[in-house]
């Protein structure tokens, strides 16, 4: 099959590489970039393990083609923060306890990231309808919403603090 | 180390670490997206290719004959293996239906071919090409028929299928009062959010396989079984796994396929089962018929109790034990329990999350509250008035330690019982309110478990067991129990589970995992101070460990010092003796919720749920809880939503997928609160402490059901209670 030669951004960084028309993005990521925190939970679209951000906004990269993705720029949970140096979302996650088994939290953590965008004070029914893309079956949802909303606070209490 | 006397204090009790709220040791990779599952092994340097599965096109019958022609000639093939090419193969230990080989088909979607190819996209294609012709047998696939023909097995995991106590039938016609109903729980998905995936990579003989497996042990016994290799030749591991609820207890077909397309393409191979196959490739937690009778005095004593159940699965399978709490939940003088089996020509019924308290609490406990109403007696009142402290069908063995009463009162009080009003008498715009109660009920079971725990000179405490940690905090409380035998704190503790080079140990299942596990690395690390013990010349019964320090009299050694260069090591596996026998040891909680009901649609909303639970020593409130909320979300799903829909003319489950296997979202689940009973119980283990995980399902489903009964006044005996079950019943919208 011939392959398409495809340009993006990935947590900031250029990309070039080819790609077959049926190759979903998922797997071009995860495959071929070892960008391995976007998981592959259900192939539907229904489970969001492997939310990323591409241009603004929170995509399901299992029902996305590399092909689609071309000129874009992508982030994954790769590029939300590092190990050093933490996006808030992901410490608010480990301190309120927003994960258990871990598999939803990276594609959780990506698409809070840009639910905060959207709505960077949200309620606490907005977090759990604009969160209900993303399923979880070990945790619960209790405490994952408590981390989201601990971190808009934070994220707001620092841009306060700047201005 | 045999634990065969209730135990005493110990340097558990200490309590600096173990009880505390620790957080998750694994949290920082988890939430970076670091922490490795098993598909994505990742070595650069290893050429990965990779396994699609192909599965059964019919349910029951045989395979005539296989063209792969068209799939070897496709790009990028490396590798086509069919079950005919590898053919019958010994069945593991732990497996009802075969994973693969020969040509029999026992379910929709049995592995019938693996397709190796360079890329995954080449691997599907090139398995969409793989023809099968089969010869089709007629199937059983509906439970209400086959049961007509069910069987009474001889044992149901140890225990016997029936059970009577004086005259259930003579009591139950002459007490005032009785209830009599019969109630359908659908089957069930586990859906885990990681699907099951192997990487399988040939040296030789010898096999190293990544795999998301809940027992490491079963999982490598089965597949050398399976493969017809020596177990010592494989290395299995399971670091990290996303969720498994059951779902991964025994080996699956994607470590067999990867491992047999490994060796026929000689390159390690990945195989991932798609979402479908999890559904109608793997194991589901069988559907249930069961009839509840309850017979009581006036005053609410129940005089007869008797719970049959009806369940399917593959010839040589094993029946859903729903009727098992029932022996031991509520008293009652007259009794009996009967459970059995019909054969199901579905994919292999098995053990899901609390298997058998699960479906069985959600019948009896909707069964209690029925016959509450009908005695006019308050549902928490009447399970009060029924309280046992010892095994009503043998009342020499007392409980461990129960505690379901306060449970009951604790949580009526927090939660606002008394504000229940009658069915249908409380209405909030269009909505109908009502609240529910129901206990929780689970067996405490006790499993072997053994640990390693090395002391090196810089006074690092490394931990090594093959537990696995699906999600439950394995490795924090794992470290939290090492840091509090060996007086350090808990950074000075390394955990690595999962991984089949270390001593076997209980695995993750039936809410066993923590307590057995906890314990195996207790034992463990009693050998360990013995030893350190020794090398200083103390006596081991006087020496305590504190601050990184052993201290026996006015000598203290710093433990790093006390290790020297070689380091120190204990091992240790704890046994059960025959404690249990003597005392039944159970775990309890009492689950209140309260729904709302539109009335116009019927549609039911969680406005708020309360778990109250006594299991023993909570280990660390914060995963405890975490277990306890996942687990009453999951109950949501069991009573509004989660049902796999039979195709009962062609025998499969037809919504396979997370489109149309509904469960909760972030929207159904708006408030859950869980209290902890403060208690320990000195016959479950040194850690006193007991199973939480699967507890909290059991029970809230019917919690669900009753809140909707009492709002509505409409009773749904068949799970799940989805609006068109409620719309007819409703009262007019004026």
């Amino acid at each position: 099959m011939s392959k398409m030669h495809i340009k993006l951004t990935v947590n900031g960084k250029p990309v070039e590489l080819l790609a077959e028309p049926r190759e979903l993005l998922i797997h071009v990521l995860r495959e071929e970039l070892s960008i391995t925190g976007p998981h592959i939970g259900c192939e539907t679209t229904h489970c969001g393990a492997c939310t990323i951000d591409m241009d603004g906004r929170s995509i399901k990269s299992c029902t996305v083609f590399a092909a689609q993705a071309n000129g874009a720029n992508v982030t994954t949970i790769e590029g939300l923060g590092t190990p050093d140096g933490l996006h808030v979302l992901q410490t608010m996650f480990k301190e309120h306890h927003g994960l258990q088994c871990g598999f939803c939290t990276p594609g959780m953590i990506t698409r809070a990231y840009r639910l905060l965008q959207e709505n960077p004070d949200p309620t606490e029914e907005e977090v759990r309808f604009g969160m209900s893309g993303n399923l979880c079956r070990c945790t619960g949802y209790q405490n994952i919403v408590k981390a989201i909303l601990a971190a808009a606070a934070e994220l707001n209490a620092v841009k306060e603090a700047a201005q | 180390m045999q634990f065969d006397k209730p135990a005493t204090t110990n340097p558990i009790d200490r309590l600096k670490v173990v009880g505390q709220p620790v957080h998750r040791i694994d949290g920082q990779l988890k939430a970076t997206g670091r922490a490795k599952y098993a598909y994505e092994w990742h070595d650069p340097n290893v050429p990965y290719v990779y396994g699609y599965p192909v599965g059964a096109a019919i349910a029951k019958g045989h395979i005539v004959s296989m063209d792969v022609s068209a799939a070897k000639e496709a790009p990028g093939v490396l590798a086509v293996v069919t079950a005919l090419d590898v053919g019958e193969r010994k069945k593991g230990k732990f497996n009802t239906a075969k994973l693969f080989g020969g040509s029999e088909i026992q379910h929709y979607h049995q592995a019938v071919a693996v397709v190796v190819a360079e890329t995954f996209e080449q691997a599907r294609a090139a398995a969409a090409l793989v023809r099968v012709e089969y010869a089709e047998e007629i199937g059983a696939f509906d439970l209400k028929d086959a049961m007509k023909t069910a069987i009474k097995p001889k044992d149901v995991g140890g225990a016997p299928p029936d059970t009577a106590v004086g005259d259930f039938d003579g009591a139950f016609k002459a007490a005032p009062v009785s209830f009599d109903a019969t109630y359908t729980t659908p089957d069930q998905s586990h859906s885990m959010m990681e699907p099951h995936a192997s990487i399988a990579v040939w040296d030789g003989e010898a096999l190293t396989i990544w795999t998301s497996a809940q027992m490491i042990d079963w999982w490598r016994s089965d597949l050398a079984t399976t493969l017809d290799v020596e177990k010592e030749k494989i290395h299995l591991m399971s670091p990290f796994i996303g969720g498994g609820f059951g779902g991964k207890l025994f080996l699956r077909a994607d470590a067999v396929l990867a491992a047999f397309g490994a060796k026929a393409a000689r390159r390690p191979v990945k195989v991932a089962l798609p979402r479908p196959f999890m559904v109608n490739n793997t194991t589901h937690r069988p559907a249930t018929i069961q009839r509840v009778r309850i017979a009581a005095e006036h005053t609410g004593k129940i005089t007869a109790i008797g719970h049959e159940s009806w369940s399917g699965d593959l010839p040589g399978g094993q029946l859903e034990t729903a009727a098992m709490q029932t022996r031991l939940l509520y008293a009652g003088e007259n009794r009996m329990t009967a459970m059995r089996l019909a054969t199901l020509d579905l994919a292999e019924g098995n053990a899901m999350r609390a298997p058998g308290e699960a479906p069985g609490m959600m019948a009896l406990e909707i069964a209690m509250d029925e016959m509450a109403e009908k005695l006019d007696i308050d549902p928490v009142e009447f399970r009060i008035i029924n309280d046992t402290q010892v095994d009503p069908e043998k009342p020499e063995r007392p409980f461990s330690h129960r505690d379901l009463v306060s449970c009951l009162r604790l949580g009526a009080e927090r939660f606002g019982w008394s504000d229940r009003g009658r069915p249908a008498s409380r209405r909030e715009g269009n909505w109908l309110i009502g609240l529910g109660v129901a206990a929780a009920f689970r067996n405490n079971l006790l499993v072997p478990s053994a640990a390693r725990v090395r002391l090196d000179h810089e006074g690092v405490i490394t931990v090594e067991t093959d537990m696995t940690d699906i999600g439950t905090g394995s490795y924090t409380i794992i470290a939290q129990t090492a840091a509090e035998m060996m007086g350090v704190p808990i950074e000075k503790v390394v955990v690595r589970l999962g991984d089949s080079r270390f001593p076997v140990s209980a695995g993750s299942g039936g809410q066993f995992g923590a307590n057995c596990s906890t314990t195996g690395v207790y034992a463990a690390c009693v050998k360990l101070r013995e030893a350190i013990a020794q090398k200083l010349g103390f006596n081991s019964e006087d020496a305590t460990f504190e601050n990184g320090e052993v201290r026996s009299g006015n000598r203290s050694v710093p433990l790093a010092e006390a290790a020297g260069s070689e380091g120190l090591a204990g091992e240790d596996t704890v046994e059960w003796a025959k404690l249990a026998d003597s005392h039944q040891q159970s775990t309890f909680g009492a689950h209140f919720v309260e729904v709302g009901v539109d009335i116009a649609t019927g549609e039911s909303r969680i406005r708020r749920m309360l778990a109250v639970c006594a299991a023993g020593r909570i280990l660390n409130p914060i995963t405890a809880r975490s277990q306890v909320v996942g687990a009453m979300t999951m109950g949501v799903g069991s009573a509004l939503s989660e049902e796999l829909a039979v195709d009962v003319g062609r025998g499969f489950f037809v919504n396979h997928d997370l489109a149309g296997y509904e469960v909760p979202v972030h929207a159904d689940i708006p408030h859950q609160e869980v209290i902890f009973m403060d208690e320990t119980d000195p016959y479950s283990s040194p850690m006193k402490a007991k199973g939480i995980a699967e507890l909290g399902l059991c029970g809230v489903s019917a919690a669900i059901a009753n809140a909707i009964y009492n709002a509505t006044g409409v009773r749904v005996r068949e799970y799940p209670i989805t609006l068109d079950k409620l719309i007819g019943g409703l009262p007019d919208v004026t």
